[in-house]
């Protein structure tokens, strides 16, 4: 072991250790588990969107060629408990039962009736033909107003209502008051759509059953290994110890994955109760109606102004709707948006009141944003509207409004504290980058001379809150636990490293960063760190991944164990060295005596040696392993302007993308690779809202767009290059600077795309057009307006 | 049951299946190859494509007795002596993959294109890729991957990095 000169690796264009594995096809999707004696879990779902079960009949289905076995909900409902809702955001919520499958009454389609087990995954799937149910329906509720109203069909008969909770807010002084002295009032209704997250591996769970032990292992494609292994505790009562959740290499999550589902439970019950292992993998069909969907609101927003555009107040009222159940963190993706609406801009006055409704329709929960997106929209949009009313340049309104960069920290309106950003800075760089003043003169020229192809210009100056989250935050929000992430280090004798972290990766190459940070604190060379996550027997304690929340908490979390080995093997190399800890030197790995640098020991000997050693003083522990647990102080606020113009063929209705510019300061990026990577992708599923995707039911309540043939996920031959840049404020609540990012392409692009597709339109008339902003929704909305 | 005889990545294997049994479903519940992975039910996302002697194909859409007597080559062949093609360092070089799910099939479909068209422009890779859904990259380093994999660099002002011989 000899020391190396090690360059700074945080900060630098890695190539990810994780791409060998899957560009070589040897992965370990869950789908891949294959174990003997394996059986094969299929679900029969409810075709009707609400109804009640009068009859279930499994027997036929057992007559079936390989078929084991077959239980309808009733079989099953012994033992499993409801699933659960981790965050009832009022005290007086409705939070009605949620069993993994349905007893008496499904509440949307795709609501789970029965299972079959086979030897194989075809003959499970013929054998679900085989099973009788008889339904006797009910009315379906599927619109977030009427389903207030006192006499509406009810999701949950016994609880009396469709209105789950209410959760207001209002700071500064009273909408009211500034409405009176305000010169210009303006009220927008904005629709969220339904969103599917269709990422690319479709779920999927293995159950191997330890039967001597009753200990059980849970392989899933999850983004939540931990909580899953605590909440599945709960819903089976199988003892948390004994159970082990794997989440092996997992496809994308965006959100979808951050859930306890009710096919892990059941995989979970039939594997106990049947003593073997068994294997469900949904497909793509079953999961557009199963994996929880995202968005779904209706926002009405009112600003009120200057005339010289200077905010004065917002006021929002919210529809969210949840779906049939409460999962997760259905209830809180909405509060979570709350704090957001008033954005980087200061104003006097913010009302928000939102509503949770149940309808029948699959339960709604986090999507890649996940209430961020849509306060961001909503105020976004509603900025362009102003800047339009008041006959002001767009940006020029936002720079009249926002906080100036020697104002951080800012407490704003809705309570956060914003630790920093330059918001004149990112907005100046994304202009340049884009050409505005050009292209801006290039929209006047088209519309003068009537060209039926208009030029659009969108921009979108958004921030977001990542790093969840304050614990004492959280306590207020009345979520049920902690926002903590821990990390540990393992110093191998032979002077490899393990770093364990609580964080569990589905895309995002935190093998890749947490190795960055782990070698630059430690100075060891980046091939002999190695990352361990998602499993919760090696890496035990974890509150996982989603929210932007990995790298702000959880790469904390390995600086900070990072920096606890060295200050062990200080004391240990002051021993070996037989010099005092305070003439000791670290650097690059080293520990030298000032003034004698030939007296060295690397960090990987005194590993060596620390485990070889007999005879260490009194008081210095014969390791230098370490653990953190981080409870962030503050959440970080990653921010940037986004710039899109479109063409828009008023004759067509169809959008063109002709430019994509976005700069970001997401603080320090460890990977600017991986930082760029993850900012394309949010974009694309941010467009993906404004122009192409919508989960659409028809009036009974069936999903018509439940394959990737009905609903639109873009492919490369419908995005376009993206020019992505990056300013740089290192955030306050983190020894990296690190905010986050993973989120951020999404939030701000979709307000982008539309005040553009809108900014087209606008001199014929157009005010708004509702997403997905499609050929035939532009088209007519360029007709309604000449009408 | 039906006797086939499938040649995948360069062995030859003998097999009763089922006439119904897929492609996809062959290759990963019975070979046990973990390269050819599923992403729907509809042969729209691509992630299983591999090539069927000589021809791509969305191995979802096969059934694994219309490979009788073929050569199938997934992604777990491209590889010779562990040294990966130039389309396998381009994804990794260029970031041209995040979750990875996609990936196996991106990689054959841009493989499809470079031997029909070895310099294809950015639109041209973006057409051929139509039929491969991808959910974490925005699509834009899987294009940079294929152009730097035909030794050419893109036009959208960006570095695309170190060439690749094709």
């Amino acid at each position: 072991m000899t020391d190396q000169a090690v360059a700074p690796e945080v900060g630098r264009r890695r190539l990810r250790k994780e791409d060998a594995r899957l560009i070589t096809g040897q992965t370990n999707w869950t789908d891949n588990i294959q174990v003997a004696g394996l059986l094969h879990l299929a679900v029969l779902r409810s075709p009707m969107a609400h109804a009640r079960i009068t009859r279930v009949d499994v027997s036929p289905a057992l007559e079936r060629p390989g078929v084991i076995a077959a239980f309808s909900g009733a079989d099953l409902a012994e033992g499993l408990g409801s699933l659960p809702c981790a965050w009832p955001v009022t005290e007086d919520i409705v939070l009605p039962e949620h069993p993994p499958i349905a007893v008496d009454e499904v509440r949307y389609a795709g609501d789970p009736v029965a299972v079959v087990v086979a030897r194989d995954r075809y003959a499970a799937a013929d054998a679900l033909e085989a099973i009788e149910v008889d339904y006797d329906p009910l009315p379906p509720v599927l619109d977030l107003e009427t389903a207030l109203a006192p006499d509406a069909p009810l999701v949950h008969a016994g609880k009396g209502t469709n209105r789950c909770y209410t959760w207001p807010l209002s700071t500064g002084e009273s909408f009211e008051a500034v409405r009176d002295r305000a010169e210009v009032i303006l009220k927008r209704r904005y629709h969220q759509q339904r969103l599917i997250p269709n990422a690319m591996e479709p779920r999927a769970v293995v159950v191997t059953p330890l039967a001597a032990s009753g200990e059980y292992t849970v392989y899933s494609a999850t983004q939540i290994p931990h909580i899953l292994r605590i909440m599945l505790a709960g819903v089976t009562g199988i003892p948390e110890h004994k159970l082990r959740v794997i989440a092996p290499d997992v496809g994308g999550g965006f959100g979808s994955k951050l859930q306890v589902y009710g096919e892990e439970a059941l995989a979970l019950t039939v594997a106990r109760r049947l003593g073997r292992p068994v294997k469900w993998t949904e497909s793509r069909s079953e999961g557009a109606l199963a994996t929880h969907h995202g968005r779904g609101m209706i926002q009405d927003v009112e600003i009120a102004a200057t005339r010289e555009g200077r905010l004065l107040g917002l006021k929002v009222d919210l529809l969210a709707d949840m779906g049939a159940y409460l999962m997760l963190v259905t209830p809180g993706i909405p509060i979570l948006g709350a704090f957001m609406y008033p954005a980087i801009y200061k104003m006097d006055a913010y009302e928000f009141h939102c509503t949770g409704v149940f309808t029948t329709r699959t339960p709604t929960d986090a999507y890649r944003g996940a209430g961020r997106p849509e306060a961001t929209f909503a105020i976004e949009r509603i900025m362009d509207e102003l800047a339009g009313e008041l006959g002001l340049d767009p940006v020029e309104l936002r720079r009249r409004n926002w906080i100036r960069h020697e104002e951080f920290p800012y407490t704003t309106i809705a309570g956060l504290t914003y630790d920093s950003g330059d918001y004149e800075a990112a907005t100046d760089k994304a202009l340049a980058l884009f050409g505005y003043d050009d292209l801006r003169a290039e929209q006047r020229e088209r519309a003068k001379r009537g060209d039926p192809v208009r030029l659009g210009i969108g921009v979108s100056t958004y921030t977001e809150m990542c790093g969840l989250a304050p614990s004492r935050v959280l306590r207020d929000l009345r979520y049920s636990a902690g926002g903590w992430e821990a990390a540990s280090i393992r110093m191998l004798p032979t002077g490899k490293v393990e770093v364990v972290t609580g964080t569990s990766p589905h895309g995002q190459g935190h093998e890749t960063c947490w190795s960055q940070i782990a070698a630059d604190v430690l100075g060891v060379p980046f091939e002999d760190v190695e990352v361990v996550h998602g499993d919760t027997r090696a890496a035990p304690q974890g509150m996982d991944t989603y929210g932007s929340r990995s790298l702000a908490v959880g790469g904390e979390a390995v600086h900070r164990a990072a920096r606890t080995v060295v200050e062990k093997a200080r004391k240990v190399a002051a021993h070996l060295l037989e010099a005092s800890e305070q003439d000791l030197e670290f650097s690059g790995g080293v520990f030298s005596v000032k003034g004698s640098p030939e007296a060295r020991k690397t960090i990987q000997e005194i590993a060596f040696e620390t485990f070889t050693n007999h005879d260490l003083p009194d008081g210095v522990e014969p390791t230098i392993n370490a653990e953190h647990v981080v409870d962030p102080e503050n959440f970080s606020y990653p921010h940037g302007t986004h710039l899109c113009a479109v063409e828009v063929d008023t004759e067509t209705g169809h959008t063109r993308i002709r430019s994509y510019v976005c700069v970001d300061d997401v603080g320090r990026a460890v990977n600017p690779m991986i930082v760029e990577g993850q900012v394309h992708g949010g974009l694309a599923q941010g467009i993906a809202q404004a122009l192409y995707e919508e989960a659409v039911y028809d009036d009974d309540g069936n999903l018509v767009t439940g394959t990737l043939a009905d609903y639109l996920v873009p492919s490369a031959a419908d995005l376009p290059d993206f020019v992505t840049d990056r300013t740089e404020t290192p955030a306050a609540s983190n020894a990296l600077g690190a905010k986050g990012v993973g989120e951020a392409g999404t939030i701000a692009s979709t307000p982008a795309v539309v005040n553009a597709v809108v900014d087209a339109l606008r001199p014929l008339g157009v005010h708004d057009v509702r997403m997905p902003c499609t050929p035939e929704r532009v088209w007519r909305a360029v007709k309604e307006a000449s009408a | 049951m039906t006797r086939i005889s499938v040649n995948v990545d360069g062995t030859t294997y003998e097999d009763d299946v089922e006439p119904r049994l897929l492609l996809a479903h062959y290759l990963r519940d019975r070979l046990g190859l973990t390269g050819t992975p599923i992403g729907c039910d509809t042969s729209n996302c691509g992630t299983c494509t591999v090539d069927l002697d000589g021809v791509t194909v969305k191995s979802c859409s096969v059934l694994a007795v219309q490979a009788d007597g073929c050569a199938v080559t997934t992604v777990q062949g491209l590889a010779r002596d562990g040294e990966w093609t130039a389309l396998q360092r381009a994804f990794h070089e260029q970031h041209g993959l995040q979750c990875g799910y996609c990936t196996p099939g991106m990689i054959m479909a841009a493989r499809d294109l470079l031997r029909e068209n070895p310099h294809p422009g950015p639109d041209e890779v973006r057409q051929a890729l139509e039929g491969n859904l991808c959910r974490c990259t925005g699509y834009q380093n899987i294009v940079r991957a294929v152009l730097a994999a035909s030794g050419q660099h893109d036009t959208s002002g960006h570095q695309v990095g170190e060439e690749v011989p094709a």
